[in-house]
């Protein structure tokens, strides 16, 4: 009987106003939000709240955790290797969108068209999105062997670098696999978001005698105004996670000339056996995204993915 | 309609505009990076050690050598690749049900333990799953699920929950109340509305969720590098990271792990693109 009366109420009450005599009591709704509930808050919330918890602790990994205050947080803060995984972070967070924004836009724009071989080259475009990071990584590992390689191949000498092992070169290459590997994402991003654009618009611009280049900077970039705020948000915040395609192509070197925050998280906790300090890593890398989120956001108004936020 | 206005405005301009040459110069060169490794890859897997050594390295190998992919199937790969199926439909199936559920609990009730819980998994959208790893490594080995496959399903069902329902009850929003309201007239329980009309109607975007959770998962490499030791254990992209290590010398033997953990998802992008598209950019490329 209960649920009927819940249900009524919950249905028929216009919009979200919360009917107050269903507020508390526990309904059958309520049994089947409990499954995804129960994993969430096992799996993902306690977690979250555990990083906390063990930046505060001494822990190696096997045997028993223990109180130790602020000694990680010390330990992290006074390591000069920190700030250079800090200072890497940010500047590939800022190279890769210099270098995908353009390129991802021009694409998107580009294969928004109708034309048969722009739809046909999308296809071959969006091929390295069906790669892991891993197999990616890998590739590109033996792509760039200077002898048995792609240089050899195209004989052309100046591609025959040592691309992994100099520091400057390995940032240079980490760029660009990421560059090779998330462009096709963000070119499928734009090509939506320029398919929205009205085309009324377009005519209009045209019977102005606007020409294409007018029509590119007057119309379609401020039209894109939101994707190129969900993009680069997902540009953003996705470089602080590179994990895997570095791990596996440099390992964070050489030396650590790649060793990003999230692989100094990886390489303190689970090589040098600290997992308080990388506790402490981690949170650092919780905050960085948080304020890089809500910065974006605060710098482009609402965006789509918020606005799908608020009505959830 | 929209489509063939559009096609007709492009073709007006391309008579009375002058040719894109800068997008046309821009399209061909990116084409060349695309394809070139994906050219190298899959050719390097059809020679043997010997032509990798000897033959220019872009050159087809003629005739193709099947020496690369018979010692990968012989390491064991197939057992890896059956891994990586298990852990993907094992967190695939039960993200897309509790996800369903929870968004129908979530968008038809209105209690307190809902409004929780939606905020929750907002939450949970805005935290990087790699920093919690290490609470998570902890919370594995209490429960002595260290090295199974459980120990990666476990967190990625958390880990896919939180997008799940904010997809799936952005789209059940939009059924319409009336069609609730008369399910209920004839009698009908939640249970009953939620499979036999929200179900139905919700079937796209379960299906984008699904291809959604599936690649994350297919894909996953953190989860596997620190919840899993044995070699009986790796999932695909561990087993690519472990073979590189182990045959470091037999690049198309790595390469040839690499092509065949790609498989699934090719032939998914070859018969269901559009599908496997909106899975990709689940809630942002609408």
């Amino acid at each position: 009987m209960s649920v009927l009366t819940t249900d009524t109420e919950a249905g028929t009450g216009a919009g979200p106003a919360p009917a107050p005599a269903a507020a508390s009591r526990p309904t059958r709704l309520d049994l089947l939000v409990l499954p995804a509930l129960i994993f969430f808050i096992a799996f993902a919330f306690i977690p979250m709240i555990g990083v906390l918890l063990l930046s505060f602790t001494d822990w190696d990994g096997i045997s028993a955790i223990s109180f130790a205050g602020f000694a990680s947080w010390r330990q992290v803060f006074t390591d000069p290797g920190t700030y250079h995984a800090l200072w890497l972070t940010l500047a590939l967070m800022i190279v890769t969108w210099l270098v995908q924004t353009p390129i991802s836009l021009l694409l998107g724009v580009f294969v928004a068209g109708h034309q048969r071989y722009r739809a046909a080259l999308a296809v071959l475009y969006f091929l390295p999105l069906l790669l892991s990071s891993a197999a990616v990584a890998i590739a590109f590992k033996s792509l760039l062997d200077p002898n048995f390689g792609l240089a050899a191949g195209l004989h052309l000498p100046f591609l025959a670098q040592d691309w992994l092992g100099d520091p400057t070169l390995a940032f240079v290459t980490v760029v660009f696999v990421i560059a090779w590997q998330f462009i096709p994402f963000h070119t499928l991003i734009y090509q939506g978001g320029v398919r929205q654009i009205p085309v009324s618009m377009y005519e209009a611009a045209q019977i102005d005698g606007a020409g294409r280049i007018r029509q590119f900077f007057s119309i379609t970039i401020p039209q894109l105004k939101y994707t190129i705020i969900t993009s680069s948000t997902l540009m953003l915040v996705g470089s602080l996670t590179y994990f895997d395609l570095i791990f596996v192509l440099t390992g964070g070197g050489p030396g650590d000339a790649t060793r990003i925050l999230a692989l100094d998280m990886y390489i303190t906790g689970f090589k040098a056996n600290q997992m308080g300090a990388a506790s402490v890593i981690a949170l650092i890398l919780v905050v960085f995204g948080l304020a890089l989120t809500l910065g974006i956001q605060r710098l482009g108004g609402t965006d789509r993915g918020a606005s799908q936020m608020e009505g959830m | 309609m929209t489509t063939m206005t559009v096609a007709g405005r492009t073709s007006a301009t391309r008579v009375k505009g002058r040719h894109n040459y800068l997008g046309g110069l821009l399209s061909w060169i990116w084409l060349a990076v695309i394809i070139l490794p994906i050219y190298y890859v899959v050719i390097t897997t059809f020679k043997n050690q010997g032509d990798y050594f000897s033959s220019n390295p872009l050159s087809l190998p003629i005739p193709p050598s099947f020496t690369a992919y018979s010692q990968v199937i012989k390491a064991d790969i197939g057992l890896y690749f059956m891994n990586s199926v298990i852990v993907t439909i094992g967190t695939v199936v039960p993200v897309v049900l509790f996800g369903f559920l929870a968004s129908y609990a979530i968008v038809r009730g209105n209690s307190r333990l809902l409004r929780y819980s939606r905020w929750l998994f907002l939450l949970g959208l805005a935290i990087p799953l790699q920093a919690t790893i290490i609470p998570i490594y902890l919370i594995i080995t209490k429960i002595h699920m260290y090295d199974s496959l459980g120990a990666l399903i476990l967190p990625s069902i958390a880990f896919g929950l939180p997008l799940t329902v904010l997809i799936l009850s952005n789209f059940l929003r939009d059924v319409p109340k009336e069609l609730f309201e008369s399910m209920r007239l004839d009698g009908c329980t939640d249970w009953q509305m939620a499979w036999r009309l929200a179900f139905p109607l919700t079937r796209p975007a379960v299906v984008t969720v699904g291809i959604y959770n599936g690649l994350n998962v297919w894909n996953g490499f953190l989860f596997p590098l620190i919840l899993t030791q044995s070699p009986d254990k790796r999932v695909m992209p561990l087993a690519l990271w472990a073979f590189q290590g182990e045959y470091s010398v037999n690049i198309p033997a790595v390469l040839a792990a690499v092509v065949l953990s790609t498989v699934p998802i090719l032939v998914l992008y070859v018969v269901g693109r559009r599908q496997l598209l909106s899975g990709l950019t689940a809630g942002f490329g609408k």
